[in-house]
């Protein structure tokens, strides 16, 4: 690691000043950040810890919905997620282990957007909105490939905005070493029709299996599946399973999130 | 018996210190003035170093000095302990070592540079300006394509990539060659040894100093084995002399093998820190452990079962292509050869073996003893293709090992390759497994699972391994240039406790909990009176170290011959106070005693009359109570077992659950039942590791894919179901004084066919068979196996 200033500011607009710097990066949990720096593979000259910021935490049940603040940790998520969107709260219980949901953070989670990460699968098929120190962002406009985000420069996440599906559920088949998703499948069933977001499986980061939403907000059944196939091409290739494998394994997660459902 | 005795299953002593953090390892241990060196690793597998700059580097702020392979020209290359003769009687090809890359780079993660300096941080910063001049060469990975006429040479000087090809029993040949034209039936069988990393808790560490007054060098470091250290680099590296050179090995926390080698950076510090008159430090990070620390396993082999009409086995033929990588370590030759052809006849009488090595150079991280070290690589590979000749034949593979069983009436059995088992029960173990598993009742579990929509196998296998490592006279004759006994001295202190300093090294394996158990019973007084010294050259007697499941069997031995003298010594002391004749006197619950008397002496009325001789037959024994033995065994162990493993495969993601793992080991007589258990469910879970999750992987340009815990998956609790162990079956050692075996190894030995037969039952009961799949069982191999 090498060496850098670390400041903790207390407000939002304190964050973006000290962000101003040139090579200062933000700080929310630092679950991938900080591994890099130790590396050496990243140095910031001042890293701006979000964690004091009391604005950006917590869990707020709403008309229609539940807002999460942006530096709110895995684990409470979990906890306090579980009674308004219980999928939300078990796929966030599922991250990583007690260290990092402890530490880790949604909105940190979701700037990084991590191809094989669980929280933007979580995002995009609930429809949710990214609220920013600027703007409100649709979840569908906000990914943009592997490591890649509709955010600006220096721009921080506030809080994410979820709507309440009738029923979801998240299935993670984890890549063995990792256990991150290596194909991750959440299914959000809302009265207008079905999303499903798929993470871990695309060369382009998570993405939205349309013809799967079409074929189950005709019919929520896993049965409605038969037929569909998720081309190869496109799918990640590595170690621990081929893009035919993966692509496979997108059907099969959706078919048991449906069931689970 | 007494407390703590023999066959208690005491609680490991050790156990308290090390789980509330208060072990002292060696990287627990600094000493004033120390400096800290960074090692500048190569990034690419094979290039020609044009050249070292390290001028800029030189004057950065902290820096002491910069290390490269010209500071080493009058050092010798690490050397390697063992030399194996190829089919032709010539001696192996053997390419020099260095400690430092000389003109050219071999693998990822050899050591180009080494910066010292006073901190870590400013020795890594430094390293950053070190520029070298690198000419790119193509890196040689495949094996079989590193074989071929006008490959890339790993080393210029040398014929060929090939280090030698062994033949085994080379005059059965022929024989085997015809015996397999001849049967009636012939399974083969393809497959990979996977390459592991061994990857213990505790990463390596090694810390040189040097004392001016004395002119002596220490080097405190992470190993299995201080006193081969101590001659290997002392002898062979760095030329300094054993009684100049102290090599201490604290708590180290695990090894699997991997810490019994001389490496590099071990070396090196010991070195620097003679140069520099200061100490010099090195702590491995777990990167450097994946591109450092000696690799495991990395057969491919082919392999032929012939079988008569009746089902006997008649002949086994194998061809195993087995990676040394860049340079030979230490033991590295001895492991495909000697650890692996004289294994397999495996548990069965088949008459004719003969089995052909090519040992090869490539530039990926030495290979060398794993955990098993060659034992697992024979029985695999053995394991595998018996079962699937049963399938084949249409036979339960249970009964077909049994029908080739060697029969206990058969002991002592001579193998057609070259070894000897002295003793064992081969149908005790088979029996009480499939007993202790259930396996009679399979199918109504199979249909359990069939209904939650799970595909359900059950696997078999029986081991057998050669421990006890090993008589020196025959592994002279077959190449190591070591001896391989061990050394015990017993210290009586003159109020009754004792002290034994052992050439066996503990690191993880509960020694100053079991060793005290057999010298307490010997004496008859309480374990707790015995203490375990070990690790430090400086107070242990020459000793030969821990590696395979060796230590009780021959560590063990020797400290039993030392504590026979300390009470034959004994006996005359307390004959003399007594005025009896020593022929005459019994020691008993710790108490002396004249046979058939009530004259009696307690245990420490005898140590204090020897280091307070006022009353004592000066004229004839010497006073003091210390003896030493070195013990060096007539044969190896034969540690024996049947393991049955049940997995569920989920048919649609191709994900593998072990739901149950039965072990029926037979280890001879026990000492400590529970540490046993511990061990071989140790053993297991690495052996379901490789099974299943394991898997070292490098690209075709020599880059370790691998390289850290992101992408090489380590069993976790999770991934190991609870293991019911057995140790019932007892046919003990003949030749030992204890009767022990061994049980350090067979865990990770007899696991890996039993999880793989088992996933290729469980498809085959599904109608989707398949021949093979290579291990790790991965849930996209197995789909992808299910799925061809």
């Amino acid at each position: 690691m090498y060496n850098f200033d670390f400041v903790k500011p207390a407000t939002v607009d304190e964050a973006l000043a000290a962000l101003a710097e040139e090579d200062a990066l933000p700080l929310s949990g630092g679950q991938t950040l900080i591994p890099a720096m130790k590396q050496r593979l990243n140095a910031p000259s001042r890293l701006v810890s979000l964690l004091g910021i009391d604005a950006l935490k917590g869990v707020c049940p709403g008309e229609g919905g539940v807002t999460i603040g942006g530096a709110t940790a895995h684990a409470v998520v979990a906890r306090e997620a579980a009674a308004v969107y219980p999928a939300l709260a078990a796929l966030a219980g599922g991250i990583g282990d007690p260290a990092v949901r402890n530490r880790g953070t949604i909105g940190g989670s979701l700037a990084n957007n991590d191809p094989a990460a669980c929280y933007p699968a979580a995002v995009l098929a609930s429809g949710a909105v990214i609220v920013t120190d600027r703007r409100e962002i649709a979840a569908d406009s906000f990914f943009q490939g592997m490591f890649t985000t509709d955010l600006e420069e220096g721009e921080i996440i506030t809080a994410v905005k979820f709507p309440i599906p009738e029923a979801a559920h998240y299935l993670k088949f984890e890549q063995p070493a990792s256990r991150f998703a290596l194909t991750g499948v959440v299914v959000a069933k809302f009265a207008e029709g079905v999303r499903v977001a798929v993470t871990g499986a695309s060369e382009d980061g998570v993405f939205r299996w349309s013809e799967a939403e079409a074929a189950l907000s005709d019919s929520f059944r896993p049965e409605a599946l038969e037929g569909l196939s998720v081309p190869a091409e496109g799918m990640i290739s590595d170690l621990h399973g081929s893009g035919a494998y993966r692509a496979h394994l997108v059907k099969v997660l959706t078919g048991r999130a449906v069931q689970a459902c | 018996m007494p407390k703590d005795g023999i066959g208690a299953s005491t609680k490991r002593r050790e156990d308290i210190r090390f789980l509330t953090g208060r072990g002292r390892y060696t990287d627990d241990i600094n000493l004033p003035h120390q400096a800290h060196v960074h090692f500048l690793r190569a990034d690419v597998a094979h290039a020609r170093i044009n050249g070292i700059d390290t001028a800029m580097a030189a004057g950065m702020p902290g820096v002491i000095r910069i290390f490269t392979a010209a500071d080493f020209a009058g050092v010798g290359g690490l050397p390697c302990g063992w030399q194996v003769t190829d089919r032709e009687g010539q001696p192996m090809q053997e390419p020099k070592h260095p400690v430092l890359a000389e003109g050219k780079i071999r693998h990822v993660g050899e050591i180009v540079a080494a910066v010292v300096a006073e901190t870590l941080e400013q020795a890594r910063d430094a390293a950053e300006a070190i520029a070298l001049d690198l000419e790119d060469l193509p890196a040689v990975i495949d094996m079989k394509a590193a074989c071929e006429a006008g490959a890339v040479k790993v080393h210029d000087d040398l014929s060929s990539n090939l280090c030698y090809s062994w033949g085994f029993v080379e005059d059965n040949r022929e024989a085997v060659d015809q015996a397999i034209a001849e049967a009636a039936h012939v399974t083969t069988l393809e497959l990979v040894n996977n390459r592991l990393v061994a990857n213990p808790m505790e990463p390596r560490v090694a810390l040189g100093d040097y004392a001016f007054h004395d002119d002596s060098s220490t080097l405190y470091t992470t190993s299995q084995n201080p006193h081969v250290i101590r001659l290997l680099m002392g002898a062979f590296v760095l030329g300094i002399p054993e009684h100049k050179l102290r090599v201490v090995a604290p708590d180290v926390g695990g090894g699997f093998g991997t810490k019994i080698f001389h490496y590099a950076e071990e070396a090196f510090v010991t070195f620097a820190a003679k140069e520099l008159k200061q100490p010099v430090k090195w702590t491995s990070t777990r990167s450097e452990a994946f591109i450092s620390d000696a690799h495991g396993r990395d057969h491919v082999t082919k392999v032929e079962l012939a079988l008569d009409a009746d089902n006997n086995f008649t002949a086994l033929r194998c061809l195993t292509y087995a990676n040394m990588g860049a340079y030979l370590s230490t033991f590295a030759p001895s492991v495909p050869t000697w650890l692996h052809g004289t294994l397999l006849a495996g548990n069965y009488r088949t008459p004719l073996i003969y089995t052909n090595v090519r040992a090869v150079f490539t530039n990926t991280v030495p290979v060398d003893a794993y955990r098993g070290a060659g034992r697992p690589e024979a029985t695999f590979q053995l394991e595998r293709v018996v079962d699937k000749a049963a399938r084949e034949l249409g036979v339960d593979p249970a009964e077909l090992r049994r029908q080739n069983f060697i029969r206990k009436d058969q002991f002592p059995y001579a193998t057609p390759v070259a070894v000897e088992y002295d003793t064992g029960d081969y149908e005790a173990t088979l029996d009480t497994c499939l007993g202790l598993a259930d396996y009679a009742g399979f199918a109504a579990r199979a249909e359990a699972s069939r209904a939650r929509g799970k595909l359900r196998g059950i696997g078999l296998s029986h081991y057998i391994e050669a421990c006890g490592i090993a008589p020196s006279n025959l592994v002279g004759q077959l190449g190591a240039r070591a001896g391989l006994y061990e050394s015990a001295t017993v210290r009586v202190n003159a109020t009754g406790g004792i002290v034994v300093m052992t050439g066996s090294h503990s690191h993880g394996q509960g020694h100053e909990t079991s060793f005290p158990q057999v010298v307490a019973d010997m004496i008859g007084i309480d374990a707790s009176q015995v203490e375990i010294v070990h690790g430090d050259t400086a107070n242990t007697p020459m000793g030969m170290g821990t590696y395979g499941s060796r230590s009780i069997a021959v560590g063990g031995s020797a400290m039993v011959r030392a504590t026979e003298k300390i009470i034959a010594k004994a006996k005359k002391i307390a004959g003399h106070m007594l005025e009896a004749s020593d022929e005459d006197i019994e020691l008993k619950e710790g108490r002396f005693t004249v046979a058939g008397t009530d004259k009696s002496l307690a245990w420490g009325d005898v140590t204090l009359a020897a280091y307070v001789p006022h009353n004592y037959p000066l004229d004839q024994i010497e006073p003091g109570l210390e003896e030493t033995a070195f013990y060096d065994p007539a044969n190896f162990t034969y540690p024996s077992g049947c393991y049955i493993c049940e997995v569920e495969v989920d048919p649609g993601t191709g994900k593998v659950e072990v739901c149950s793992f039965t072990a029926a080991d037979d280890f001879g007589n026990i000492i400590n039942p529970m540490i046993v258990e511990g061990q071989v469910q140790g053993g297991i879970g690495q052996g379901i590791g490789q099974a299943l999750l394991e898997h070292c992987r490098y690209d075709a340009d020599g880059q370790l894919l691998s390289a850290s815990y992101m992408d090489y998956a380590m069993p976790r609790a999770s991934d190991v179901p609870n293991i019911a162990v057995d140790h019932s079956c007892q046919t003990p050692c003949t030749h030992n004084p204890l009767g022990v075996k061994g049980c350090g190894e067979a865990g990770a030995i007899g696991s890996p066919p039993a999880v793989v037969n088992a996933v290729i039952d469980a498809l085959e009961r599904a109608g989707k068979p398949v021949a093979h799949i290579d291990m790790p069982l991965s849930p996209a191999r197995v789909w992808a196996a299910m799925n061809s």
